[in-house]
């Protein structure tokens, strides 16, 4: 689960640690893409090789956190150039769109189409990006709990996704524990975190 | 040992290609945008190739140690096909990206005007976006073909420094190294180049501005062929210095020029986070 609970907290922490240089990129490119909305794209794609890509918080690198500040500065009426800059992304970009998320006011489940391609993909870090606050909030639950299955079954961390104190149910709970018997027929390990949410929900078959 | 593999097809080749490579010493890989075997029928086929090696791919590559990068284009032999032309108006957004260090493959195939056309177009797009250039030699007409690529790489105004001619061989490297770009060899199990006849022009051009790539892709192709002719040059007296030049400082001097090359920390693979349905499937032992 994300130590950052705002924008603002990701801000202070890239203005804290991250290096000159990239401080000095965010502020231009803001400055440019409040001057000319259209260059968001090409400015977008460019914040690896302008900030370097060296882990700051919470798995977010400062190219990340920077991309996510310039996402969080804007105002998203319209969700669509969202939506185009994550459909064009490169891996990094969309996963940046997919951590903005919860830092942005967007209208209701307007970003679900693009949270559910994330969890379609088998690119861990964006079906992890995908559970965050942003997702875990707008995704209907059988959705939610095949994203949970996904994550297991990827060796994804349930700790680093959102949602689980809530959104953890008896189904969620009988998936989990038709996994763990395949693995143990398999012999194969399973992993620690699904244990929690089997004794939440105990069965009486188990 | 450490290789860096300036031309190879990544998304045509298996999860064992890629362990073989990292035990081999292959840590950096360029992946050019080419054709597929299959032909194109539409603009969409690009979009998804293009996201693939800005995306999935190198997702692939990591598991397993190697860090990859890509070099976007449409190639010459599509450029004759009037349904996949129109993606020369979508690449200037994929030139964008972190990853994508060269405009690639570009050049000719048959020297026909759809070509010509494509190929001066994407010149200027290199140029906008102060991007190295991988240009594709071609198989047929080799000789003349490489000479006209040199007249428009001269007529396009950028540093030839900035432009490498692949797939040369020993008729097509001196006129290359004499302009001033660089001499790419793709060493094929036997067509192309091998590694022995890479030795000899290495011993008689030197090792400024060449690169050596395996180019492996759908067809008969070996990606350890880097490996291999590094072990040639020290079995023929170059020492390890030479090696290191020619198979790691130099692809890492000419995609440098891109200013995006991204070779990281120590690269270890990280295989413990891809289990499942994702690449790396299962552990070993389990």
């Amino acid at each position: 689960m994300t130590a950052i609970a705002t924008a603002r907290d990701l801000e202070a922490v890239f203005l804290t640690d991250a290096p000159e240089q990239a401080l000095a990129w965010l502020a231009s490119a803001r400055e440019r893409v409040s001057r000319n909305r259209y260059e968001l794209p090409s400015v977008f794609a460019g914040a690896g090789r302008a900030c370097g890509r060296t882990p700051l918080i919470d798995g977010l690198r400062t190219d990340e956190i920077a991309r996510v500040l310039i996402l969080a500065w804007l105002s998203w009426r319209d969700p669509e150039p969202l939506m185009d800059l994550y459909r064009w992304g490169d891996a990094d970009e969309k996963h940046a769109v997919l951590s903005a998320l919860e830092h942005i006011e967007l209208d209701g489940a307007a970003a679900v189409p693009i949270v559910e391609d994330a969890l379609r993909t088998n690119d861990t870090r964006l079906i992890a990006a995908a559970l965050g606050r942003y997702g875990a909030q707008h995704l209907p639950d059988p959705a939610y709990r095949h994203a949970i299955l996904k994550c297991v079954f990827c060796g994804i961390p349930l700790d680093s996704v959102s949602g689980l104190p809530d959104r953890a149910d008896a189904e969620l709970a009988r998936m989990l524990d038709d996994f763990v018997r395949e693995r143990i027929a398999a012999g194969r390990s399973v992993p620690e975190d699904v244990w929690p949410i089997l004794a939440r929900f105990p069965s009486r078959s188990r | 040992m450490r290789i860096f593999d300036p031309h190879i097809h990544m998304t045509s080749r298996t999860t064992d290609d890629y362990e073989a490579m990292a035990a081999a010493g292959v840590r950096a890989v360029v992946e050019p945008a080419f054709w597929l075997g299959q032909p194109r029928t539409s603009v969409g086929s690009f979009i998804d190739y293009f996201d693939a090696l800005v995306g999935w791919e190198p997702f692939r590559a990591q598991g397993f140690g190697v860090r990859h990068h890509c070099a976007i284009a449409l190639n010459p032999k599509e450029a004759n096909d009037p349904r996949c032309r129109e993606v020369l108006d979508l690449i200037d957004r994929y030139l964008a990206k972190d990853r994508v260090v060269a405009l690639g493959e570009v050049g000719y195939d048959s020297m026909t005007p759809p070509e010509d056309e494509a190929f001066a177009r994407q010149l200027e797009l290199a140029e906008r976006h102060e991007l190295p250039v991988l240009v594709h030699t071609p198989h047929r007409d080799k000789h003349a073909g490489t000479l006209r690529s040199l007249d428009v790489v001269r007529e396009s105004g950028l540093p030839p420094g900035r432009v490498v001619l692949d797939h040369l061989n020993e008729l097509t490297v001196a006129p290359v190294l004499e302009s001033g770009s660089w001499a790419g060899f793709s060493i094929y199990p036997d067509t192309k180049m091998d590694e022995r006849r890479m030795v000899a022009i290495l011993r008689e051009y030197g090792t400024e501005r060449i690169l050596v790539n395996s180019a492996a892709d759908w067809g008969r192709s070996d990606p350890l062929k880097t490996r291999r002719t590094a072990e040639a040059m020290l079995a023929a007296g170059f020492d390890d210095s030479d090696v290191d030049r020619v198979l790691w400082q130099n692809p890492v001097e000419f995609y440098g020029q891109s200013g995006r090359l991204d070779l990281g920390e120590a690269l270890e693979p990280a295989a413990a986070s891809f289990q499942g349905s994702s690449v790396l499937r299962g552990e070993p032992g389990e």
